[in-house]
């Protein structure tokens, strides 16, 4: 499909589609969302962009490959265990910081965030590994 | 509204059932569909249905029997992507079968060795 | 004790260590091992006779009540010594033997580990530790027959005798549980303290049977014995070690080690005789008409096991005398002949009695060393085994059960034994020299080594037997508990024992005459022999394999017959019925909830689903399939959101959309569908589907008013906000209550993905 207008929309469509994926990443732990939800809507916007641009162009896009994305979300989950582990308690417990952020006010930033962000790129290079090897033409 | 819950949660099996047992392979990863759909609803209802009281919680604490039981939704929030990744697992398998045999029949894979 | 133990285990890998050019000294290293060992224990025979025994126990596994313990009392003591000391000349002669052959190490090491499974053992006072070096040493047997594994008879004879063992051993190891579970206890000193418990139990039948079982198959008793036929592919050292001196006296031993546990029942007194009779007759019979030389030792050596499992089964003082005493001689004897065996073959290259004929011209010192251990074999004095024999038939004469008929069946074997030993002197050794390439002695004549000593020990002990008496001694008072004087001697004196004997020999004499003048006799009786006893045990066995097989082939066929929805089929039947069963008998049919429609909404998006599946079902168009399969999901999210799962129904309507345009990309590369079964077909599958689906809606039904576990959700609920300081109670579940489950399914997540990634990509590396 070489539509001008899908294409464009697809261009301006993007940061609002992907900034939405981020929120619902970021908001996840007091509101509907989190890493899966923020994972699928990612790969979800990739899969609009294919139908208008072609497989090739969007992977030059991506920077790194699909099972990159894989690879460095495990290795965010495995390192939101680090801080208990290197506390000494139990793994997984979760540790929080208190962050004083001007305009923003107090935010809490704490180990399931990152956990979160693990499952979030996970997830999202899941699909777009699926996506990218079922769309391939042999 | 639990009888008529539960009854669709039988139809979603018994379509997955059937179609399960049919030979063409496309039909037989729509059953897994519809399967793991029923299955997701099953645990969904046996934890009660509650309509309106999302398990959200405030510094103000709410009675946690008012609300929907939170247990079974991370239950079933994972099995629905599992389950994405298993039928797109049994596509990429149907389709290096059907590009290996030239056929869509179940029955030609009685062999272990081709 | 132990170190011993581990000592073997150490020197047989480390045999693999020693380098190329020294490696043809392994043989003498273990030799010299085995006479060390040797030496050690008979530094500990004064002990040992005095009475004493030699406990050493280690706590294995405390929990099962399982422990090593290893007990050197003055039974285990006899075979030690004998493993020792027989090991120590077998692989002096196997340095020579072995030295035309490849892969020598591998043959040492299996004989390093088998000699010391074997100690093991012997050693061993805990019946579970026993049956592990019992299988041991049938495994290790196993590997030994078919060192010559591009030999398929090897192989096949190899197989059938892990095949007979094993199963023996299972047997075994069922008894031993059964008398376990009598006595509560696998150790040895406990079975002995409650021999009368086990003695009166019900389940000592079928104990004792199983063994028996257990044990003939060991020690090659009838119908079991053709394994040891087809264990003479073994190289000869083998033969002499396993075959004749250890492995086939290890159903002996235990015989022997039971003897105060189970012995002494008139179940015992009946079966046990009984088959060593049997096997004591066959066995020397079928001997005569052999000609190969090393099947001809077989059938004498399973004559004789038969011999020890008559003399142990007989229940009196005189038979277990006997049986101790012969154990010695047999193994003397025996031994040697193997060795002489390999050594004439070694010689003429053949097997083959025809062939053979008039080696005392070449080899004078090997026809000395034969006519002294056939003499013992045949019972003829001053040798060790005429004083076997002769406490044999005193044995006999005691018997209180059937002495005439077991004498008459001893003294026939006895005869066939005498004609035996003078059948093989004569045609191997005297005569004219018969074809085969004569080569001279040269190297070989170090092979006469060991048999030379062994033969000396039977004419040396015969000669003074009341050296003898100091190690059968204590022995015996293990095996029966009372104290059993023994004096051993060449001359008894002009008594009824004698005259038998004088006749066996004169029995035995004249009808090696008759067959050695006429040749042909032998041919005729072969032909006889082949008609009468026209079952080959080994053919019988292998057809019956293959049967077995073939059977096992066609009902695995039956069920696993690789059609994926007949599988299916099966596994939904079933679940079904076993929900019917478990519905019924925990909760009953009675539905608790209320019909109702309320809110029409919902009932209304229920409708509307169930209408897509039904479409999705039984649609003829793969594109409206697909599309009725999205309308379902997306109804199923919003019955989700309605029902308080919104995080459920976001995923699940993501989750839809990415699954359709998966879908969508490969059907256009798919084939349409097309009508691949019948009416019927289609009405019994859709019967199926529909039992299943109603079982399930009851199921559904009754689910919701089983609570989960309330204390965990109201524990999440509670603490989400406080512990976890999140709001949203789903989420934090998954990232901070459960993580770890969370972890395992992005992990099976990342497989799949690199699954299908594999599985589509390579065929491009095949192009």
């Amino acid at each position: 499909m070489n539509s001008v207008i899908l294409q464009l929309a697809a261009k301006y469509l993007r940061i609002l589609f992907l900034s939405f994926a981020l929120i619902a990443l970021v908001r996840g732990h007091n509101f509907p969302g989190g890493g899966f939800i923020g994972g699928l809507l990612a790969a979800l916007y990739i899969v609009y962009d294919s139908l208008a641009f072609t497989t090739q162009q969007i992977k030059k896009e991506l920077i790194v490959r699909p099972e990159h994305y894989i690879g460095s979300g495990l290795v965010c989950v495995l390192l939101s265990f680090l801080p208990s582990v290197l506390s000494g308690s139990p793994l997984m417990q979760g540790k929080w910081l208190s962050l004083d952020i001007p305009l923003i006010g107090v935010t809490k930033l704490g180990t399931p965030l990152l956990f979160d962000v693990g499952v979030f790129l996970t997830v999202m290079g899941v699909t777009l590994l699926f996506l990218f090897t079922l769309s391939t033409k042999k | 509204m639990e009888i008529l819950l539960s009854a669709l949660t039988g139809l979603l099996y018994a379509g997955g059932v059937y179609l399960i047992l049919r030979r063409s392979i496309l039909k037989f990863i729509i059953g897994i569909i519809f399967m793991s759909n029923a299955t997701n609803l099953l645990v969904f209802l046996s934890a009660g249905i509650v309509p309106g009281q999302p398990a959200f919680v405030d510094d103000t604490m709410k009675d946690a029997e008012l609300m929907a039981d939170p247990l079974p939704q991370a239950l079933v929030l994972t099995a629905i992507v599992i389950g994405f990744g298993i039928v797109v697992f049994t596509i990429a398998l149907k389709y290096k079968f059907f590009k290996t045999t030239s056929t869509d029949d179940q029955d030609q894979l009685t062999n272990t060795d081709a | 004790m132990f170190i011993i133990l581990i000592l073997y285990l150490v020197l047989a890998f480390a045999l693999f260590l020693i380098p190329t050019k020294l490696s043809k000294f392994n043989s003498l290293l273990i030799a010299l091992f085995h006479l060390c060992l040797f030496t050690f224990f008979m530094t500990h025979l004064p002990d040992v006779t005095a009475g004493k025994s030699i406990d050493i126990s280690y706590q294995w596994i405390p929990q099962l009540g399982l422990n090593l313990v290893l007990k050197l009392d003055g039974l285990s003591i006899v075979f030690v010594l004998l493993i020792t000391f027989i090991g120590f000349l077998v692989f002096i002669y196997a340095n020579t033997y072995m030295k035309s052959y490849t892969g020598t190490t591998k043959f040492f090491f299996y004989l390093t580990l088998f000699s010391g499974a074997m100690l093991g053992l012997v050693l061993s006072a805990d019946f579970i530790q026993l049956f592990m070096f019992w299988e041991l040493t049938s495994v290790l047997s196993f590997l030994l027959i078919s060192y010559f594994n591009e030999n398929e008879q090897a192989r096949k004879a190899a197989f059938q005798s892990l095949f007979v063992t094993g199963f023996g051993g299972l047997c075994l190891f069922v008894a031993i549980i059964l008398i376990g579970s009598i006595v509560d206890s696998y150790s040895l000193t406990d079975w002995m303290e409650k021999a009368h418990i086990i003695k009166e139990d019900s389940r000592y039948l079928p104990a004792l049977i199983l063994v028996l079982i257990g044990i003939f198959t060991k020690s090659a008793q009838f119908p079991f014995h053709f394994w040891l036929l087809g264990a003479m592919q073994a190289p000869t050292p083998v033969s002499a070690f396993l075959h004749s001196a250890t492995m086939v006296k290890a159903g002996i031993f235990l015989l022997a080690r039971l003897y105060p546990v189970l012995g002494g029942t008139p179940e015992w007194t009946q079966i046990v005789p009984l088959f060593g009779a049997l096997t004591m007759l066959t066995g020397s019979y079928l001997a005569i008409t052999q000609i190969d030389i090393k099947l001809i030792l077989a059938y004498t050596t399973i004559s004789a096991l038969g011999v020890l499992v008559l003399l142990l089964g007989m229940d009196t003082k005189q038979s277990v005398k006997a049986a101790m005493v012969f154990l010695f001689v047999h193994a003397f004897y025996k031994s040697a002949l193997f060795m002489l065996a390999g050594f004439i073959t070694k010689q003429t290259g053949t097997r083959s009695v025809d062939k053979i004929g008039g080696l005392i011209q070449s080899s004078p010192m090997s026809f000395v060393i034969a006519m002294i251990a056939l003499f013992s074999m045949a019972g003829l004095p001053p040798m060790l085994g005429f004083i076997g024999k002769e406490l044999i038939y005193e044995a006999k004469f005691d018997s209180p059960w059937l002495s005439t008929v077991l004498l008459i069946i001893g003294v026939t074997s006895n005869i066939f034994m005498v004609t035996i030993a003078f059948l093989f002197l004569f045609e191997v050794f005297l005569g004219k020299a018969k074809g085969g390439t004569k080569k001279p002695p040269g190297l070989y004549k170090y092979l006469l080594i060991s048999p030379g000593i062994l033969a000396l020990l039977s004419l040396g002990f015969g000669l003074f037997p009341d050296l003898l008496t100091q190690l059968v001694g204590p022995a015996l008072n293990i095996i029966r508990s009372d104290d059993v004087q023994i004096k051993l001697k060449l001359w008894h004196g002009l008594n009824q024992v004698f005259f038998l004997s004088v006749f066996t020999v004169i029995a035995g004499i004249s009808l090696f005459i008759i067959i050695y003048r006429h040749q042909q006799i032998i041919k005729v009786w072969q032909r006889v022999n082949n008609r009468l006893f026209s079952i080959n045990f080994t053919k019988v066995f292998s057809t019956g394999l293959d049967k077995f097989i073939a059977f096992s082939r066609k009902n695995t066929h039956l069920i696993q017959h690789g059609y994926n929805r007949y599988y299916i089929i099966t596994i939904i039947a079933f679940t079904s019925i076993l929900l019917v069963f478990q519905l019924y008998f925990t909760r009953g049919w009675e539905i608790e909830s209320a019909f109702t429609l309320q809110p029409f909404y919902i009932s209304g998006l229920v409708f509307i689903i169930m209408l897509s599946v039904l479409m999705s079902v039984l649609s003829k168009n793969s594109l409206f399939t697909i599309v009725a399969m999205a309308v379902t999901g997306y109804g199923i999210s919003l019955i989700y959101l309605y029902y308080s799962a919104v995080d459920l129904a976001i995923t699940q309507i993501i989750i839809e959309t990415l699954m359709v345009v998966m879908f969508v990309l490969l059907l256009r590369r798919l084939p349409k569908f097309v009508k691949l079964s019948s009416r019927n077909t289609k009405i019994r599958d859709a019967l199926i589907a529909l039992g299943f689906g109603l079982i399930m809606t009851v199921l559904a039904l009754k689910a919701i008013h089983v609570d989960f576990n309330p204390s965990i959700s109201d524990y999440f609920v509670q603490n989400s906000a406080l512990k976890a300081y999140g709001k949203n109670v789903v989420n934090v579940i998954l990232v901070d209550f459960r993580a770890l489950d969370t972890l395992g399914e992005i992990t099976v997540l990342s497989i799949a993905a690199l699954g299908v990634f594999t599985l589509l990509n390579v065929k491009k590396t095949k192009k």
